[in-house]
């Protein structure tokens, strides 16, 4: 085997998998490809848009920009992790779908994931705070309203303040 | 019976959205796709004179390199328009596959096919390309000058299309005494769609045909463009469109899909992928038309028109894409809005060496309202009038019909939204508190209106099919050739359709992948269409499919047709409200009856031959940070008449989205090129100010519900319309705030820099 290639082993949604990987991959192309993880976008591959974002060891990384060789050891989730064992939505996803936070589908995916890490922080933030949380993510559709309502509805109805 | 148009249903693939199962145009590309690189002009304007591949040919992985010696000759034209059976309103055919006479940097001129997309990018360094370089023009106005540079045969002046028109007498009606005259330049500049997913496609053969997976608007043109471009039949060409990752005009072209499926036939019908980079897709797909229109309005004191001419220049880069189409839209909504008797009209189209300009969200009128609504608040201001209540002195009154297009503005719903408007963002208390204010920070409140067709007829064919197939439980699917793209088509269609039947909404099942081998012939997503359209043809399809149904219930239920319906999935006899059998027992019988065995389905194609004014309007309150040069924006409402709401939260979140661009339209986006090179300097989402979840207020979208009598459910345009008028709203904003009006979008600071020291405020 050359150089080229390196074995890692990482958790992903709650399974441990081992996965050879081009040590020029990018963690977008092992989920993607490998894995068949279609949730992780690819919009710039440059760190621009937040389409590829995923959670590793519980912070948002921009995957298109963490080599996929780095993930050895770590635990990463994407948004495929969050339905229930029984296929239930999370709240979040459910928020996303009834405040019509969706529209062509693109940024979706990395907008949840920002979300997910926004909600388990256990903070309450303002809509300035969250604007500026949420802010790593570009959105054509939407114009960010309708998710900016999905994740504040769905912190405050975590934090027992639901309105 | 339970109407579902008018109720905020979930969208039909919401859930496969949220969980990330909605599959892609790339999801769907299996290991074996081959990937491709394709070699852009680094020069604004040239003629190819060599491509020596032999370094990169030997790259581990290179399959094959093709350059623009090899394509075949048949030029093609990109736009996705409806084929035109008449040979001059056909779109213009001036490119190829690849292209030696490259007219802008980031023409196609060769493309590596590779296993990898390491292999790709190593080969596509390692091609090089000689250019005898000739002298290239990026200004819309310097490209008519004599002696510019000619970047396609047979324009001579580089002009692609002027066309005019002449109302009353203008130069007479300009001799009255006593008369104002207000002139201005306006210039709107060259941006692009952003869609988060790039364009791309994937071409493989099967059973002797080109099968393309692609993400397009437009799949059933795509197919004749395909066919066209590589001179095939266009039945050997098959395109697929997953879900895509919106569209917004750029995927109403045929962009990569030609050279895909040719690239396929050159590798013996491997899968071949061609998967823009960000980069790529601001340059070598579609633009908007940047457009610079000098209006001069003659005006009375009394506040009414004598006289109004326009004039427009469109810079439509290197290829003609949708062409003069656009501009002649937005120059042929300037009598409407502002009815004159005396008015002069000229559109001119324009060729030059920046990316091809296309369709985008608007199509012309975003461009056509930053001028036109700039320069009514600057008539406003010459006579001293407040913006708003001269707005309602002088625009088009209730009865007002449109020779060429038959539309009629039925309501008075230009004053119904604007006084909505006014009373949402508290317009009269702040116009005036905001009328005298000296120091550095100012605040100010504008508007803008706007009219918008929805859809494209009498231009060019409005034809609708729709097919339904019954279930044995009694749902439905439900086809049509109009696409979903993002903006919700597929729920708006699945409510007209339960309504049309008689069904529930949970018992329509909406096919959203298009498949020209199965779906109905259609011409995809663009214009504001799609439920307008679309809404003709599943009503008259409903209808087929119900009374198919009944007729078949006759016999069942031993009752008389007339003394039957079809209502929530349940076969009433009308006389008394009786349910008499369910719709699923109905349909499972005649599937598998032993005596009389009937598939239902119904299929039906209705030709639109109406069109339909959609109206709206923005109001904005801006804070301008005079030395800074920097506007902030406070507040924005976009109130719409777009007629009856099939799904008002759907509605309200297009509104958003459109409200989104337009401010980005205004305040920062802008497509630059060097001058010296014609080299795009910020094509990424770094450097191009899109805007961002900081980058603006809570947008309000509010409605007025005038149903459009043309539409089976009264509806009309909502998908571009809330583009159109954030811009020019922002901008007279800050002229209020300012006295200074910023006649050049984006509201940039270094224009505001400019402006404000020309003003003395600076």
């Amino acid at each position: 085997m050359s150089k080229q290639f390196k074995l890692i082993k990482c958790n992903i949604n709650g399974k441990d998998v081992e996965q050879m990987v081009d040590v020029r991959a990018s963690l977008t192309d092992m989920l993607r490809n490998d894995f068949r993880l279609t949730s992780v976008k690819k919009g710039c591959e440059v760190g621009e848009c937040g389409a590829c974002n995923v959670i590793i060891d519980g912070e948002c990384y921009n995957s298109c920009l963490y080599l996929a060789a780095w993930a050895d050891g770590k635990h990463i989730r994407t948004l495929e992790g969050l339905m229930g064992p029984d296929g239930e939505l999370s709240d979040i996803q459910q928020a996303f779908i009834d405040e019509a936070a969706i529209q062509c589908g693109f940024c979706t995916p990395g907008f949840i994931m920002t979300a997910v890490e926004i909600l388990e922080s256990g903070k309450e933030y303002t809509d300035d705070e969250l604007r500026k949380l949420l802010s790593g993510h570009l959105c054509r559709c939407t114009g960010y309203e309708n998710i900016l309502r999905a994740v504040k509805k769905t912190m405050l109805q975590r934090l027992g303040k639901a309105q | 019976m339970s109407k579902q148009v008018g109720q905020s249903k979930t969208r039909v693939d919401a859930f496969d959205k949220a969980t990330g199962r909605a599959k892609y145009t790339d999801d769907l590309c299996g290991k074996e796709t081959l990937v491709t690189r394709i070699i852009h002009s680094t020069v604004a304007h040239g003629l190819v004179t060599s491509i020596d591949t032999e370094e990169a040919a030997k790259v581990p992985g290179v399959v094959k390199i093709l350059t623009c010696f090899d394509v075949p000759n048949y030029p093609f034209a990109t736009a996705g328009h409806p084929w035109s059976l008449d040979p001059g309103h056909q779109d213009v055919a001036d490119r190829l596959l690849l292209n030696r006479h490259v007219r802008y940097y980031g023409d196609d001129v060769a493309v590596v096919i590779a296993e990898d997309e390491v292999a790709a990018a190593q080969a596509a360094r390692l091609v090089k390309v000689c250019y005898e370089e000739y002298p290239f023009v990026l200004d819309v106005q310097k490209a008519m000058e004599p002696g510019a540079p000619q970047i396609q045969e047979n324009y001579p002046g580089n002009v692609l299309a002027h066309s005019q028109y002449r109302y009353g007498n203008y130069e007479e009606a300009i001799q009255e005494p006593g008369l104002i005259k207000v002139e201005g330049w306006y210039d709107t500049p060259t941006v692009q769609h952003c869609h988060i997913e790039n364009h791309l496609c994937v071409a493989h053969m099967e059973a002797g045909r080109i099968v393309v997976v692609s993400s397009t608007q437009i799949p059933h043109i795509v197919r004749r463009i395909c066919g066209q471009a590589l001179g095939i039949p266009w039945g050997k060409v098959r395109l697929i469109k997953p879900y895509i990752g919106g569209g917004f005009g750029n995927k109403q072209d045929a962009l990569y899909e030609p050279l895909c499926a040719w690239l396929t036939t050159q590798v013996g019908g491997r899968a071949v992928k061609i998967d823009c980079s960000r980069e790529e897709t601001f340059v070598s797909n579609r633009v908007r038309h940047a457009i610079r229109t000098h209006i001069i309005s003659w005006v009375r004191p009394d506040g009414t028109f004598a006289a109004r001419k326009v004039e427009a220049f469109s810079n439509q880069g290197a290829y003609a894409s949708h062409g003069h189409g656009v501009n002649a839209k937005g120059v042929n909504a300037f009598p409407q809005l502002y009815p004159c008797p005396n008015v002069e009209g000229d559109a001119y189209t324009v060729y030059t060496n920046r990316p091809s300009a296309g369709a985008m969200r608007g199509y012309g009128i975003p461009q056509a309202m930053w001028a036109g609504e700039s320069h009514i608040d600057d008539v406003a201001k010459a006579l001293g009038r407040d913006p708003v209540e001269y707005r309602r002195q002088i625009v088009m009154p209730v009865g007002y019909k449109d020779g060429f297009s038959k539309n009629e503005n039925y309501f008075d719903t230009f004053n119904q939204i604007m006084d909505k408007g006014m009373k949402a963002i508290g317009y009269e208390e702040k116009r005036k508190a905001y009328a005298s204010q000296t120091g550095p920070v100012r605040r100010g409140i504008g508007m803008a209106l706007f009219w918008y067709n929805t859809a494209v007829w009498p231009i060019s064919v409005e034809t609708s099919s729709c097919r339904m197939v019954l279930n044995q439980d009694g749902s439905i699917q439900v086809q049509t050739g109009e696409t979903e793209i993002g903006q919700g088509c597929d729920t708006a269609y699945a409510q007209m359709a339960a309504d049309a039947v008689g069904i529930l909404f949970e018992n329509v099942h909406m096919v959203s992948t298009q498949d020209t081998d199965i779906t109905p012939f259609g011409t995809g997503a663009y214009a504001s269409r799609q439920t307008y359209i679309g809404g003709f043809s599943i009503r008259q399809t409903g209808q087929i499919l119900k009374e198919r149904i009944l007729n078949y219930a006759v016999e069942l239920t031993r009752q008389t047709r007339a003394n039957l319906d079809l209502i929530d999935g349940k076969i009433v006899r009308i006389s008394d409200g009786r349910e008499l059998m369910d719709l699923g027992e109905l349909a499972t019988t005649a599937l598998y009856s032993t005596t009389n065995s009937q598939h239902i389905t119904a299929e039906s194609t209705y030709q639109i031959k109406n069109n339909a004014y959609s109206f709206g309007c923005t109001f904005a309150e801006v804070e301008v940070d005079i030395p800074m040069c920097k506007v902030k924006l406070l507040n924005i409402v976009n109130v719409h008449d777009c007629g009856t709401l099939i799904n008002p939260q759907l509605a309200e979140a297009q509104v958003h989205g459109g409200m989104s661009m337009g401010i980005g339209y205004g305040l920062s986006e802008e497509l630059k090129f060097d001058e010296k090179t014609g080299k795009p300097l910020n094509n990424n989402l770094l450097d191009y100010k899109l805007s961002t979840f900081m980058d603006h207020p809570h947008l309000e979208a509010e409605f007025v519900e005038n149903a459009e009598p043309t539409s089976p459910y009264g509806t009309k345009a909502l998908g571009e319309p809330p583009a159109c008028s954030p811009a020019p709203a922002i901008r007279n904003a800050v002229l209020q705030a300012t006295g200074v009006g910023i006649d050049e979008a984006p509201l940039s600071p270094h224009r505001l820099f400019a402006a404000f020291q020309a003003a003395g405020l600076l």
